[in-house]
């Protein structure tokens, strides 16, 4: 209890002392150019791997995809769909349904 | 103007340039600690990172573009984020990796008097300057805690930060271009681009009398530094009260629209259902959906995390952050008793009705076993967070009453 407190009036100070903030600054410097983490090379591999490595990659790395919940086969059909459609990633029949058995069979619901 | 990421290669070329070197990998992560988020139904558990540039320790939730989370740990240190902890969510993995303040332009175009040119330098000193302190918040925070749950970003609470903003009000410069009679909407993009040339550029449109509020701001600072890269450097559009998607990042274009804006990110992404709390049941098909706009209200428990024990029949205190959405903070509200009953919180210094707000209780638990603390802001329109679950299909505007389980012993 005592450090609550304690931690909580140290948040006040640095509350009241956020409000002195000094104005912004009177130019902007070009900042160094700035070096960004690429993500993992690839999918883990299974059937349908290929597929995802193929198509998904140009545009976001694999944990954008791993991060994503399990859903059911419906849900993983819908967002192939959605980034052909609406973000205009070229599939084939056979590589969508490849790309789909691979995200039922690793993140299925059904 | 700047050095891209990638400028419009096609898929193959551009992963053949990553392999060849064109791009500057970093061989080895530099994350180690790891967090779970806890979202039911999906992978919980993130990786913590130190290795983006001018970032502290964020959150990974996706590398390319970059997603970061704030952790939620920041929020009980004050009300302002961080710059270096200020969250990140990029749409298309091309933006600039460099930015050269000598050549870069805000361009104004579309339905005005004068098509114009905007230095940083005529920016920074033409224009009256203006300070407003408001939080960020995406539209998607605290997805994975929707259920059931759906696909996107998959934030946990922390998509959203708060910071003072220094800049000039859009009205102003769009004064100088002079709007035409005719101007009915203002659509904003920035230097990031799509990989599929024929994809959608990313861009988000506000209406005329809304742009011209003398709210609405170009911020070239945030907490009295330059942007980082990755939040928008040099420039960001600062909606105040309406969610992130619509601060554009390095913003570098505004177009005077005649009619509404029907591109992609406004007739299609980022929509919600037309109903109370933007929530539908996961069943329905069909419902009539609507553009995300303003943020609504939200708070949070910071000093107490699930689970903690805390000592039988001491007395505690309980203390976190609010906002208000598109208003202010009118009271916050506590509960120990899973929300049986309610009691008025302390409010913090007042930053402006757009910022975060900190609130305090002090309370007890007098029987042992599990009990549930919960937290509700009310905002000064009367606007209250729902007990029920916020759903929809997307996953966006989630602001269900947060609830706390801790052991008292």
């Amino acid at each position: 209890m005592r450090s609550r407190l304690r931690n909580f009036l140290v948040c006040t100070t640095l509350l009241s002392s956020s409000t002195a903030i000094a104005q912004g600054p009177l130019e902007l410097v070009s900042p160094p150019e700035v070096e960004l983490p690429f993500g993992d090379a690839a999918f883990p591999e299974g059937n349908g791997a290929q597929a995802l490595n193929e198509h998904c990659l140009a545009c976001h790395s694999p944990d954008h995809v791993l991060n994503q919940p399990s859903l059911p086969r419906a849900g993983w059909e819908d967002t192939v769909k959605k980034m052909i459609r609406a973000y205009k990633v070229e599939i084939s029949q056979e590589d969508q349904k490849r790309i789909v058995d691979y995200l039922t069979a690793t993140k299925g619901l059904d | 103007m700047g050095k891209f990421l990638s400028g419009g290669a096609t898929r193959r070329s551009f992963l053949g340039a990553a392999a060849l070197g064109g791009l500057k990998l970093l061989s080895r992560p530099a994350w180690a600690e790891t967090v779970d988020l806890g979202g039911e139904g999906g992978p919980g558990l993130r990786s913590l990172t130190t290795a983006f540039p001018e970032k502290g320790r964020m959150i990974l939730q996706r590398t390319r573009p970059p997603w970061l989370e704030t952790p939620f740990d920041v929020f009980d240190k004050g009300v302002f984020t961080p710059n270096d902890q200020h969250f990140v969510s990029w749409h298309w993995a091309t933006f600039p990796m460099s930015i050269d303040v000598a050549q870069f332009t805000l361009r104004v175009r579309g339905s005005v008097n004068d098509e114009i040119s905007l230095s940083l330098k005529e920016l920074l000193h033409d224009f009256p300057r203006v300070e407003l302190a408001a939080v960020a918040q995406c539209a998607g925070n605290s997805r994975s805690y929707f259920q059931p749950r759906m696909s996107g970003a998959q934030w946990a609470n922390g998509s959203m930060s708060n910071a003072r903003w220094t800049g000039v009000r859009l009205k102003d410069v769009l004064d100088r271009a002079g709007v035409k009679a005719a101007a009915k909407t203002v659509r904003f993009a920035g230097l990031d681009a799509p990989i599929p040339s024929d994809a959608p550029r990313f861009a988000k449109s506000i209406d005329i009398d809304h742009a011209r509020d003398g709210e609405v701001m170009i911020a070239f600072a945030m907490n009295g530094q330059q942007m980082p890269v990755l939040n928008g450097f040099p420039l960001k559009l600062v909606v105040p009260g309406w969610c992130a998607v619509y601060w554009i990042k390095a913003l570098n274009d505004i177009e005077v629209l005649e009619g509404p804006d029907l591109s992609y990110w406004t007739t299609t992404a980022y929509r919600v259902p037309n109903r109370p709390n933007y929530t539908c049941d996961p069943a329905e098909k069909d419902v009539d959906l609507i553009p995300i706009t303003h943020n609504v209200p939200r708070s949070f428990i910071t000093n107490i995390r699930p689970g903690d024990v805390l000592p039988l029949g001491a007395p505690q205190l309980a203390r976190g952050i609010a906002f208000g959405g598109d208003k202010g903070v009118k009271t916050i509200d506590f509960s120990a008793d899973g929300g049986a009953s309610w009691s008025p919180a302390r409010l913090g210094a007042d930053e402006g009705k757009y910022s975060f707000r900190q609130w305090s209780a002090d309370f007890a638990l007098s029987t042992p076993g599990e009990h549930v603390l919960k937290v509700r802001c009310t905002n000064s329109d009367g606007v209250t967070q729902p007990a029920k679950p916020v759903w929809n299909p997307r996953g966006y505007m989630g602001n269900t009453i947060e609830s706390t389980n801790v052991l008292a012993s």
